[in-house]
């Protein structure tokens, strides 16, 4: 099981003291950050990418890079990638690049954005995301996994014969997660390359997250990458902790009500009530975050949002050093002591793929056994009547 | 087989005029359904219930709250709506269009639905038709061809024969709809749309938080691989 965290990078005024960092002082915030949860013996940290302020993080790449070179173990990911807007050549060269810096110590995760003006800044149209999310993933695949692509579709400029550099480390490309809350398409996206699934499940109830997951679940099976309870999965989550949980909701409360997104909305334990957010001690957030392997079956990754609402520095590094020091390690024994055998108890690393070896599946564009099976019979069958096989 | 209606009520006071004329007209279409030989459940949903949660839902966003998505699973469960508001401004209250905007824009495909509003005055009566339709033909409802309107004076007025005026649309309302709600498919078989919806409607319509049919990715990807 990793536990780790995940930064949306928002520019907030700390609504206790009226101060509003600057967006330096964010950005080595984010930094200070990632550095503490390896300090502690966190096992990920993942940026979010944005394009609009009040949000930092524009640059991942430099950004993980830079924290790679600080840490040792400390795996690096994002939440999420923009795979609508970002040339997918770009991500697959940016990502590959931080394979060889972080000597794979990197994975990511694909997502949509929904901001609608991001779009068209980048000459692409939201009403279009499923579709670019389906076809640039679909290259960025091909760009990792091919030394020559030749490429023609609806979104980007042709290629032929295109190399991207550098090829990914060790030949192996970086493991891939897809986020979505409520989009379908995402899951059985997921499901069809045998990729992970990555439920935000900060804004809606564990029933919601549970049925988005089962779905991934059903359909991974489906395209034989294996049993659904050994699909991966990784859920976000959100946590306040403090020696008594009136004293947790005294302090984080003013950051609540204030919070972009759902600040002014409902009372802190309405949202308690009605979705996965835990206010009180660390044995309130073990006992919950538990409770999500009831919902989704046993998973993987768990991403806490620890840094957002305009929450000060020291606060954030207190937050992550009682996650790493006391949550972490009662979490990962208690996931592996409910977990069965067969089940992975960790998401497939640089290490795990490099040594599966290069017949592994990972290393095919289309990865599914069942697609597999359908391309070859496909292929059986104009050889018989005496067609020529183009694919 | 019996059919379920739901009466939307957007009154804001207890006991309101909309809520007056709202289960007048939820009784009057319980005897039109009734009339035709089938059994009916009818519920009412009081939209002022749900004033805060429909808020919340709002500014955390469309975060699903527990009584919205009750109201929301009960309309995507039945064969009738009837919507009732009063007339603010011009137009429906804000509470029934808010109720209205946090539905799936497909929560309505094929809905037969009877608008009714109330007002103060009759000289807002033309709300029905120019801000009542209109909602509902964007949202693909059909809508039966009788409105009800009832300004406050038309509660217990008679007209010069000695007819109870409201009382006599909201009957020929409620038939409509009941024609509606009970209508049987006329395509033939083969030729047009018959079976899977035994009306003939509602295709197409999204269940409320359920997450609906499942496009494979076969067709997904088709066009999108790379090969022209």
């Amino acid at each position: 099981m990793q536990i780790g965290i995940f930064s949306v990078g928002d520019v907030t005024t700390d609504p206790t003291t009226g101060i509003t960092p600057d967006e330096g002082e964010r950005i080595q915030a984010m930094t200070s950050i990632a550095l503490k949860a390896e300090e502690v013996g966190l096992d990920v940290f993942a940026t979010g990418e944005h394009h609009n302020p009040p949000f930092v993080p524009s640059a991942p790449t430099t950004h993980l890079a830079y924290i790679a070179a600080k840490t040792e173990r400390l795996r690096l990911s994002t939440a999420t990638t923009l795979i609508t807007t970002t040339d997918p050549v770009r991500i697959a060269e940016d990502y590959a690049f931080l394979q060889h810096l972080s000597g794979g110590r990197n994975d990511l995760m694909m997502g949509r954005g929904n901001t609608g003006p991001v779009y068209p800044w980048f000459g692409k149209d939201i009403r279009d995301g499923i579709p670019l999310a389906i076809e640039n993933y679909h290259l960025l695949r091909r760009l990792w996994r091919e030394e020559s692509v030749t490429w023609q579709g609806q979104f980007r400029t042709p290629l032929q014969g295109f190399t991207a550099t550098p090829a990914p480390l060790d030949g192996t490309p970086p493991f891939v997660w897809h986020g979505s809350i409520r989009s379908t398409e995402i899951a059985e996206q997921a499901a069809f390359y045998g990729d992970g699934f990555f439920h935000n499940n900060i804004f809606w109830d564990m029933g919601h997250t549970a049925q988005m997951v089962r779905l991934y679940r059903q359909r991974f099976e489906h395209y034989g990458h294996g049993s659904a309870d050994q699909a991966i999965v990784g859920l976000g989550g959100q946590v306040y902790m403090a020696g008594s949980e009136a004293e947790a909701k005294r302090i984080f409360r003013p950051y609540f009500d204030n919070a972009p997104v759902y600040g002014h909305g409902p009372s802190l334990e309405e949202f308690t009530a009605q979705t996965p957010l835990t206010v009180g001690t660390p044995e309130m957030v073990i006992e919950r975050t538990l409770s999500f392997a009831d919902a989704v079956g046993d998973y993987q990754r768990q991403l806490f949002l620890i840094d957002h609402a305009g929450q000060p520095l020291e606060m954030v590094l207190e937050q992550i050093e009682i996650l790493g020091r006391e949550v972490a390690p009662v979490l990962r024994a208690e996931f592996d002591r409910r977990r069965p055998a067969h089940v992975p108890s960790d998401p497939p690393t640089h290490e795990s793929l490099v040594a599966a070896g290069p017949q592994d599946r990972h290393h095919r564009v289309i990865s599914s056994p069942v697609a597999i099976a359908e391309q070859e019979a496909a292929k059986g069958e104009s050889r018989a009547k005496g067609e020529k096989v183009t694919s | 087989m019996s059919r379920r209606v739901v009466v939307l009520s957007a009154g804001l006071s207890t006991p309101s005029s909309t809520r007056l004329l709202a289960d007048q007209i939820a009784d009057a279409v319980r005897s039109a359904i009734g009339g035709r030989g089938e059994s009916v459940a009818v519920e009412t949903i009081e939209l002022r219930e749900l004033a805060v949660e429909m808020a919340q839902t709002l500014v955390s966003g469309n975060r699903p709250t527990p009584g919205v998505v009750a109201a929301q699973e009960s309309i995507a469960g039945a064969d009738g709506l009837v919507a009732v508001t009063p007339v603010f401004s011009a137009s429906y209250s804000g509470l029934f269009k808010t109720f209205v905007d946090l539905l799936d824009p497909k929560a309505l495909v094929g809905m037969p639905v009877l608008v009714a509003a109330t007002a103060g005055t009759a000289r807002h009566s033309l709300m029905l038709d120019h801000a009542m339709r209109p909602l509902f033909g964007y949202l693909r409802a059909v809508v039966a061809p009788t409105g009800v309107f009832a300004a406050t004076e038309d509660f217990g007025a008679v007209d010069g024969a000695g007819e109870d005026a409201l009382s006599a649309r909201i009957h020929r309302a409620a038939e409509e709809l009941a024609a509606l709600v009970v209508r049987t498919p006329s395509g033939v078989e083969g030729f047009a749309p018959t079976s899977g919806d035994e009306r003939g409607r509602g295709q197409g319509r999204a269940r409320a938080h359920e997450l609906g049919v499942v496009t494979d990715f076969a067709s997904l990807l088709r066009g999108h691989d790379g090969t022209g």
